[in-house]
């Protein structure tokens, strides 16, 4: 009886012990803040200063710190993610708006908007090590899983670049819909899906040899076709559907890789425009702008679950596991 | 206290016949939230735009918003054709066989109330059946959490077609129970448009629409389908429902109402 009563106690010790949630940290670009969301409540539990306009949002790879682009600060912040306090700031070259962080966990690739180029810092020099000369207002950044290939996509040119991530050239520049504000690589870095806000379409290249597959349109019964824009997207953990944001649409559409074809529409906040997967990858999270709250979507039902407020316009979105 | 049962029994079987042998009246009752749903809600999907409100936790569309007052809208048109029914007997006189019966006619009445509230109840669910055929999906808990909301609803919409009922005299008056009961219990409520949409048209109206009891009905439908207890709802629909059957059971009265005038 007396080592069933301990046994009891401490499973009731063990429960009452505060678990390590996950969480999904959301940039608030109107608000200079970070809203934190607890993946377990699905709700706000912590709001932390940053610079001005937070924008992209990325954790090393081990978790210890977390970059978040100050755009108006023209800086990348580095916060220790315990704390929530600001370890230091990162050059960055004006306005970053987007970045990706290396598979080195080391080098951060920086779109920085209003000079044309893209920066590569290193974070451990705390130094900018190159500055690439790209096309006019680039923002979608993504680098390839073998971290040989880095893209920046121009919004105003309308190009992906592709820069070699050795010698920092750029090795090809392929044409794209109006407006790319995305890239992304998938199925293991063979493909490069890039989302063009304006044409309204996700275009699918080889990146063998940097060839277009497949361009993806959206429709959505009875939303006008000038407000379906495409901006951020993730893949499903068996990498068969992408969830495409389709901006003030106040969609997200998911669409098979194999086939190439939408095969749901789920309806979120208004101007959705990035999202990121809770660990497991069995919910989404999506930033909706306008609205001013994040949008949790259950991925195997692909319906909507819930809305959580959080600050004015938020943009970007990363989990913390 | 077994003859109460074999009468409730009785009654049922009866309207249950009566409405399974109307196959139009049947699809009817359909057509109509399914026009509603299909066609009104499509319009206005875009409109009247978005809005998170209890008991729903994310963004909905309207299509989703107006199930719960559509199935209201069942319940209400079947409570009135109950009072049309009532009206009908009356004049064929099948009615006064029914209410000669050696028992209360409380208990004829309150028989005829459950009856037609098992039907209304029956009605809704199948539209909410052919909702999800069109992809407008709940909890499947919320189906089940639902059936008490929908028989107090229905039970009070009833009673109100009772106290109506007792009050027309004749068929031909029934157009006039379509214009000034029908209409404004189902626009001046929250079936088609949430109430803060209301309070920006008026106070007024916002308020004529807050003490509408049907707003109540379809808001105790509308949390019960999101398995949850709207309590304010709840008490205002029974409080609804025990005033319209205390009007009821006053208007069939034997020692007035229809019996006064000799019908």
């Amino acid at each position: 009886m007396k080592r069933l009563l301990s046994t009891l106690s401490c499973f009731a010790l063990l429960a009452a012990l505060p678990a390590t949630a996950s969480e999904i940290w959301v940039t608030n670009e109107h608000d200079d803040t970070i809203s934190v969301i607890d993946i377990e409540t699905l709700e706000v539990v912590r709001t932390i200063e940053t610079g001005e306009r937070p924008r992209g949002i990325t954790f090393s790879k081990d978790y210890s710190v977390v970059y978040v682009c100050a755009s108006d600060s023209d800086t990348v912040q580095v916060i220790d993610p315990e704390t929530g306090e600001i370890l230091h700031d990162l050059p960055s070259g004006e306005d970053p708006e987007q970045f990706v962080l290396h598979p080195d966990n080391r080098h951060l690739y920086i779109a920085n908007e209003d000079d044309a180029i893209t920066t590569v810092v290193d974070t451990v020099e705390r130094k900018v090590i190159a500055q690439i000369d790209v096309g006019i207002e680039p923002e979608g950044m993504a680098v390839s899983p073998d971290g040989k290939i880095a893209i920046t996509t121009s919004e105003t040119t309308n190009m992906a670049h592709w820069i070699d991530t050795e010698t920092h050239q750029l090795f090809a520049n392929t044409l794209v819909d109006a407006r790319p504000r995305h890239a992304e690589f998938a199925k293991e870095g063979s493909e490069l899906w890039v989302s063009s806000e304006i044409g309204g379409t996700v275009t699918v290249f080889a990146v063998a040899d940097q060839t277009p597959l497949a361009k993806i349109s959206f429709e959505i019964k009875g939303v006008h076709q000038d407000n379906i824009q495409p901006v951020g997207f993730e893949f499903s953990a068996d990498g068969k559907t992408a969830f495409v944001a389709l901006g003030p649409s106040n969609h997200v559409a998911a669409v098979n890789t194999e086939t190439y074809e939408v095969e749901d529409y789920i309806l979120v906040g208004r101007r959705v425009w990035h999202m990121a997967f809770s660990p497991d990858h069995s919910m989404l999270f999506t930033t909706n702008g306008v609205s001013g709250d994040v949008t949790v979507i259950d991925v195997a039902s692909r319906t909507p679950v819930k809305t959580i407020k959080v600050g004015r316009f938020p943009w970007g979105a990363a989990v913390r596991p | 206290m077994r003859t109460f049962g074999i009468a409730l029994l009785a009654i049922i079987t009866r309207e249950t016949l009566r409405y399974v042998g109307q196959r139009e009246r049947f699809l009817a009752a359909l057509v109509r939230p399914l026009v509603w749903l299909l066609v009104f809600a499509a319009g206005f999907r875009a409109a009247l735009g978005l809005s998170i409100i209890p008991p729903y936790q994310t963004y909905i569309t309207y299509e989703t918003y107006i199930v719960p007052g559509l199935c209201g809208m069942i319940l209400l048109f079947n409570g009135m054709q109950t009072s049309l029914s009532l009206v009908y007997d009356r004049e064929m006189g099948s009615m006064k066989v029914l209410l000669t019966a050696p028992l209360p006619r409380g208990w004829l009445l309150f028989c005829k109330l459950v009856a037609s509230t098992l039907i209304s109840t029956l009605q809704a669910y199948t539209f909410l059946a052919i909702a999800w055929l069109f992809e407008i999906r709940l909890d499947l808990w919320g189906y089940i959490a639902v059936f008490p909301a929908l028989c107090i609803s229905g039970l009070m919409l009833g009673a109100l077609g009772l106290a109506i009922s007792s009050q027309v005299k004749q068929l031909e008056n029934f157009a006039g129970v379509m214009n000034f009961v029908i209409f404004p219990m189902f626009f001046l409520s929250s079936a088609l448009y949430p109430l803060w949409k209301m309070a920006e048209a008026g106070e007024v109206l916002f308020w004529i629409c807050t003490i509408n009891p049907f707003t109540h009905a379809v808001e105790l439908i509308r949390f019960a389908l999101y398995l949850e207890i709207n309590l304010a709802a709840l008490g205002w629909t029974s409080l609804s429902l025990g005033v319209f059957l205390a009007l009821a059971l006053y208007g069939y009265d034997p020692a007035r109402g229809i019996t006064r005038d000799g019908k």
